[in-house]
């Protein structure tokens, strides 16, 4: 037998598509899912078959995260395609999507093609690139988004920059729906935003900050939901991080419109008192919000309201945050710590296991027209296995990422992937003793 | 022939040619056949006629013109008429004077035909409310380009014998062509059937309500047309406003012959002019004698004009055929 066979055996077989939970077994064969079910081995193993004992483990489709920056091309040393899928597949993480905000800006065919091209040829995890949905991200002028998206790019953003002007966002929409294409957005009002670095509120006065309202983030949601309806094309927003968004989205999603969002874990489980005295680590895009938006996010989760949970990792070397806060850049690593942290809600009872694993895994992959995601015949041998009730304490040193900058230092988690499995080959397994 | 005196066969009571919105499949019928007249005199050497003697024609061009105002400048002085071009450039309507004053001082001038084309939609039809003598519309906006529907439908009506039950495909910037939406009006008024194909930023709101079917893939909406007509991409549109690029337009909305391939194998190839090569129209398909009459519908522009010149003249004061 040349092709590869592996058998997963005595697994807690989980499929948030199909909605099966419950004891299970899969053979994948080559980069494919061959088999899976109750109890497919009972007529016998067939010889040459590698056997994988899950232990009883939680045995899902591999994570698929839409929201990940990396360094390359352009700071390769906060970040290089290479290390970035190492982080994702310690973190049971199988298909990632980089954002476009490069040093030079993935705007360009070649670009794309160069950015799946290193991540094939280096990583171990499944890359698709999101591209620029402007020149530059410079806000004027469109992306050659028919060209690019024949190029592999799965969808279009100005990532951490939002797309500003009105007409351009009603063009692009308009544009891209020819193509299918997704339009991401950011969404914060930027002149609302200028020089804000927390959430505007009590801890924007007691630190001294300047602060963003969450009504820069609800303007611009509302207004694209408006540009969604009036073109009738598929749009998403990145990151909700107020309640006011989840509001706004859900009312949304009841009248029909082809929307979705995501969030980040981060915003599901820390708010802006977690900043305590100016944590620059702490300094996210969106910014950490009240308690209360930090539930009601939780809640948006819960309802399907927001569709998707992102790591936003997004790695910041000691230069970019060793600053005053406000110099400091935005943004935290999440990869490694994305499903321990997205399992909280589930720990603590607000939310089913089945509906945070759908946010991990198919929805993402749908909303991108991925194959994976999902357990069926066919379907890629993408598959993590992990203990869901495992604690563990994240420690900034055990992570892969080449920056250390996890919001999440010392923290006691819940939840820690045992093995990642990529196309039908383990890329990742982790020591029983080892913790993270 | 009508030319020499004898009353037209059909009835045209319009003083003015402002839209094809305005005429009857009867009266855009009439007026072909009168064009179809012109075409052997434009083609003989001597090709001057008395029709308008003793007439001033104005050709008032508020937007620069090759094409059209030759065309309209060769069509009245084969006819007789005495032709002033006047080019009004930006600089000169920056001195003040509204377009209704521009009419009335026109008017003091006593022309007895105008032709004019204006950047804004609904421009000549206001100038004509204040003018004495018949106004032709020679593109207004985004509005009509009245003349190039009619010149479009004679190439295809020679080529083809008739308008009734082709199946044609307007292509490219649909959202702000005049000769599109006069192109629509006088097929569907002549029986064709009209496809649209534009990218969604290039197709007007609710244009399926001009009685066309839209489509955004180029290689489905060609399917089994038997006319295949190209718009002009202006140069302001095509690099991140409503297309992203010249090499994606082409790829996805240029016209080759992959796409053609698609179209019926003896489909004709058109195009208002002038072209952008290698971004809407592949230069080989634009050249390929066998399907593209653009050339030809050059020549009928000219047919086409002194028809329109000749009918209105018709209702001029002191006119033979003025009872």
């Amino acid at each position: 037998m040349s092709v590869r066979q592996v058998a997963y055996r005595n697994a807690r077989l989980i499929d948030p598509d199909s909605g099966f939970d419950g004891p299970g077994e899969v053979l994948t064969r080559g980069r494919l899912i061959a088999d899976f079910g109750a109890d497919i081995f009972s007529g016998g193993i067939a010889e040459g078959t590698e056997i994988v004992d899950c232990g009883g483990q939680i045995l899902c489709p591999g994570l698929v995260d839409m929201h990940v920056f990396t360094g390359e091309p352009g700071a390769e040393h906060k970040e290089t395609l290479e290390s970035v899928t190492a982080c994702a597949a310690a973190g049971g993480i199988t298909t990632l999507i980089t954002l476009p905000n490069t040093q030079p800006v993935i705007d360009d065919v070649s670009l794309v093609e160069f950015v799946k091209r290193r991540a094939r040829s280096r990583g171990i995890v499944t890359v698709h690139p999101m591209a620029a949905a402007t020149q530059g991200l410079r806000g004027e002028a469109m992306t050659e988004i028919g060209l690019m998206r024949q190029a592999g790019a799965v969808a279009f953003t100005d990532g951490r920059k939002a797309i500003a002007s009105a007409v351009l966002m009603r063009r692009l929409l308009s544009y891209a729906s020819r193509f299918d294409a997704l339009i991401v957005q950011h969404v914060e009002e930027p002149s609302l935003a200028q020089n804000g670095c927390v959430n505007e509120g009590e801890i924007s006065t007691r630190l001294g900050l300047a602060g963003i309202p969450d009504v820069a983030e609800a303007m611009i949601l509302e207004r694209d939901l408006l540009l969604a309806e009036l073109t009738g094309a598929r749009y998403h927003a990145a990151q909700l991080s107020s309640a006011r968004s989840v509001d706004i989205m859900r009312r949304a999603k009841r009248q029909g419109l082809p929307v979705s969002c995501g969030v980040s874990a981060a915003h599901l489980a820390l708010n802006e008192f977690d900043i305590g005295s100016y944590r620059t680590f702490l300094k996210l895009s969106p910014p950490l919000r009240r308690e209360e938006d930090r539930a009601a996010l939780v809640g948006g989760v819960a309802d399907g309201t927001i569709d998707v949970i992102v790591s936003a990792h997004d790695p910041q070397d000691q230069d970019s945050k060793r600053l005053p806060f406000a110099q400091a850049a935005s943004g935290a690593v999440g990869l490694e710590t994305l499903l321990a942290i997205a399992l909280e809600p589930y720990h603590n009872g607000y939310t089913d296991l089945l509906t945070v694993l759908r946010a991990l895994t198919v929805a993402p992959a749908r909303l991108l027209g991925l194959d994976g995601g999902r357990i069926a015949c066919g379907a890629p041998a993408d598959l993590t296995l992990f203990d869901p009730g495992r604690p563990w304490v994240v420690r900034p040193k055990a992570l892969h990422s080449k920056s250390k900058n996890t919001p999440f230092e010392d923290r006691r988690v819940q939840g820690i992937v045992s093995r990642t499995v990529v196309g039908g080959e383990t890329v990742f397994e982790r020591e029983e003793s080892q913790n993270a | 022939m009508t030319r020499d005196g004898t009353t037209p066969p059909f009835k045209f009571p319009h003083r003015h040619l402002l839209g094809i919105k305005e005429l009857s499949a009867d009266e855009i019928g009439g007026l072909l056949d009168l064009a179809d007249s012109y075409v052997a005199l434009n083609r003989r050497i001597d090709k001057k006629q008395d029709l308008l003697r003793g007439r001033t024609q104005i050709n008032l061009f508020f937007e620069s013109s090759t094409r059209t105002q030759s065309s309209f400048e060769l069509a009245g002085k084969r006819l007789g008429a005495d032709v002033v071009n006047m080019s009004v450039s930006t600089s000169a309507i920056k001195k003040g004077e509204t377009l209704i004053d521009t009419a009335m001082t026109l008017n003091a001038m006593h022309p007895d035909l105008l032709v004019v084309r204006h950047a804004d939609s609904g421009a000549v039809e206001l100038l004509s409310q204040k003018m004495d003598c018949p106004v032709i519309n020679a593109g207004d906006g985004s509005n009509e380009h009245p003349t190039q529907a009619l010149l479009d439908a004679l190439t295809i009506r020679r080529r083809r014998g008739q308008l009734a039950g082709l199946l044609v495909a307007i292509c490219g910037d649909i959202l702000h062509s005049r000769v599109a939406r006069s192109n629509i009006y006088l097929l569907n008024a002549m029986g064709a059937r009209v496809r649209v194909v534009a990218p969604p930023t290039l197709q007007p709101a609710f244009a399926e309500r001009l009685g066309v079917e839209l489509f955004h893939d180029m290689r489905e909406g060609l399917r089994d047309v038997d006319i295949v007509m190209m718009l002009r991409l202006q140069q302001e549109r095509m690099h991140g406003a409503f297309v992203p690029s010249l090499r994606e337009y082409f790829h996805f909305n240029g016209l080759d012959y992959d796409k053609l391939s698609l179209a019926k194998p003896d489909a004709l190839i058109m195009h208002p002019g002038p072209m952008n090569r290698g971004v809407e129209i592949d230069s080989e398909v634009a050249d390929d004698i066998d399907r593209s009459v653009i050339r030809e519908q050059v020549e009928m522009g000219v047919a086409v004009r002194s028809a329109v010149l000749d009918l209105l003249s018709r209702h001029l004061p002191n006119n033979a055929e003025t009872p």
